[in-house]
């Protein structure tokens, strides 16, 4: 049976992973390699590296942490940040990326998600969707949450599976850093109406959070930052905690 | 040595790293002379059938891959893409012919439920229904990483040799003579798959 997905999101800025609330106040959490292998170790079933400060410059730095942490992870993991071209795409998987995550760069140029799928297969594509309620509905958000877009979320969610997008992570940036749970009816319809995986993220505070994600939320994974770093919740503990409440995992 | 075939498709340098891990000598290998080298060959593969014949096709691989595995019989595992390109064709966007090692087609997996998805992405409980011995030293119920939307179906039932569950009976793993592949990714599923890797360095078909 196919188990839920519990995943540690890496946030790197400058080579460190760094966590914040709400997008911004970022605090330092380690080094990212050395953190991507203790929660292998401790049971993660994938990592998910997000070069939040993403530009040019910093491509470099960031192809050479993949192979970094190629070589001392032996579970799956996804690049994220600043990845606009078959070009990047192929230099991270070439580095040891398993999976590539677009956000900003799918929204301005939704092709772009045809084609990588079409070059490199839809299994290694996600795409992200950083989303916010705004005047009653939910809106796409894009350059790490800072600009709203005149996209909606569940028909976004929706295009991006017919382009051939593998799986979406969804991140709501209301819930982000609150604490509070991830957003469950929104992960819920988005999961209910689409056919490929969804990633829930944002607003795990709690075991109890991950429990009502993949079964109110229909997640098929849940992604967390801080709760991991800052070791409020230890992976395993986690994991054997939604074993006994019924949820197939890894142990 | 073991070769792995280096033809364009991506995720080469997990492969490479857990075999060096395991201490063994490895080459990357990026011309089709360059299998002439070595005595085990890795076929990886992740993305697109569709690109990944025509990568072999115009590198010349194909031939030097027929020569090494089929006529001189070389130890040969195949990972992912890697298995489903030994198929006799697949039905990934189009029909495309395959290198034909094995009696079989690769179709689009068909849960019949909505709520298993389509990549199935994730690990999976993997069935071995054949004792052989790449399987040695692997416990009942291991979970492996699947991260795909086709799967290989043989003809033969006897070169099925696992499977696993996603609203249908899934092909896991392929056998015959010198050949196996695995639609897992054992590089990338820790220490069970690690066991996999031994097992196919120790092999003796």
């Amino acid at each position: 049976m196919l188990t839920k997905r519990i995943i540690p999101c890496l946030d790197i800025k400058d080579g460190r992973t760094v966590k914040g609330t709400n997008f911004v106040d970022l605090r330092d959490a380690g080094d990212p390699v050395e953190l991507g292998a203790l929660y292998a170790q401790e049971g993660a079933d994938e990592l998910v590296f997000l070069d939040i400060t993403a530009t040019v410059d910093d491509r470099k730095t960031l192809v050479n942490l993949v192979r970094e942490v190629a070589r001392h992870v032996n579970i799956p993991f996804t690049v994220g940040g600043g990845i606009s071209s078959i070009q990047d795409v192929s230099a991270l998987l070439n580095a040891g990326a398993d999976k590539v995550s677009i956000n900003s760069s799918a929204v301005r140029n939704p092709d772009l998600i045809d084609e990588l799928a079409l070059q490199f297969g839809s299994q290694c594509i996600i795409v992200a969707i950083d989303t916010r309620w705004v005047n009653g509905t939910d809106w796409v958000h894009t350059h790490g949450g800072r600009k709203i877009t005149e996209i909606q979320t569940i028909p976004w969610a929706k295009e991006v599976e017919n382009r051939g997008a593998g799986e979406i992570l969804l991140t709501s940036m209301d819930a982000d850093g609150t604490k509070a749970g991830f957003a469950n009816a929104l992960t819920s319809t988005i999961s209910g109406n689409s056919s490929i995986p969804i990633i829930a993220s944002g607003g795990a505070g709690t075991m109890e959070h991950f429990y009502e994600v993949f079964t109110e939320g229909k997640a098929d994974a849940g992604l967390a930052a801080s709760i991991f770093h800052f070791k409020e919740i230890a992976i395993l503990d986690l994991k054997n905690y939604l074993a006994s409440k019924g949820i197939p995992m890894r142990i | 040595m073991i070769g792995i075939v280096d033809y364009g498709m991506g995720n080469l340098l997990s492969v490479f790293n857990a075999f060096e891990y395991l201490g063994v000598s490895v080459k990357i290998c990026s011309k089709p002379e360059d299998l002439s080298q070595v005595d085990r060959i890795v076929l990886p593969g992740v993305g697109a059938i569709s690109q990944c014949i025509l990568k072999l096709n115009e590198s010349g691989f194909t031939k030097a891959l027929n020569e090494q595995v089929l006529q001189l019989a070389k130890p040969t595992l195949g990972i992912c893409l890697g298995m489903q390109v030994m198929a006799k064709q697949s039905f990934e966007g189009g029909t495309h012919t395959c290198l034909g090692w094995f009696d079989a087609d690769v179709v689009r997996l068909n849960p019949g439920n909505s709520t298993l998805k389509v990549p199935n992405i994730g690990w999976n409980t993997i069935q071995f229904d054949k004792q052989i011995p790449l399987f040695k030293g692997l416990p009942e119920n291991s979970d492996f990483y699947l991260v795909h939307s086709y799967q290989v179906q043989v003809r033969h039932e006897a070169e099925r040799v696992a499977t696993y569950q996603h609203g249908e009976t899934v092909t896991a793993a392929i056998m015959k003579d010198n050949i196996f592949a695995t639609q897992f990714h054992p590089e990338k599923s820790q220490d069970l798959g690690l066991t996999v890797l031994e097992n196919f360095i120790n092999w003796k078909p």
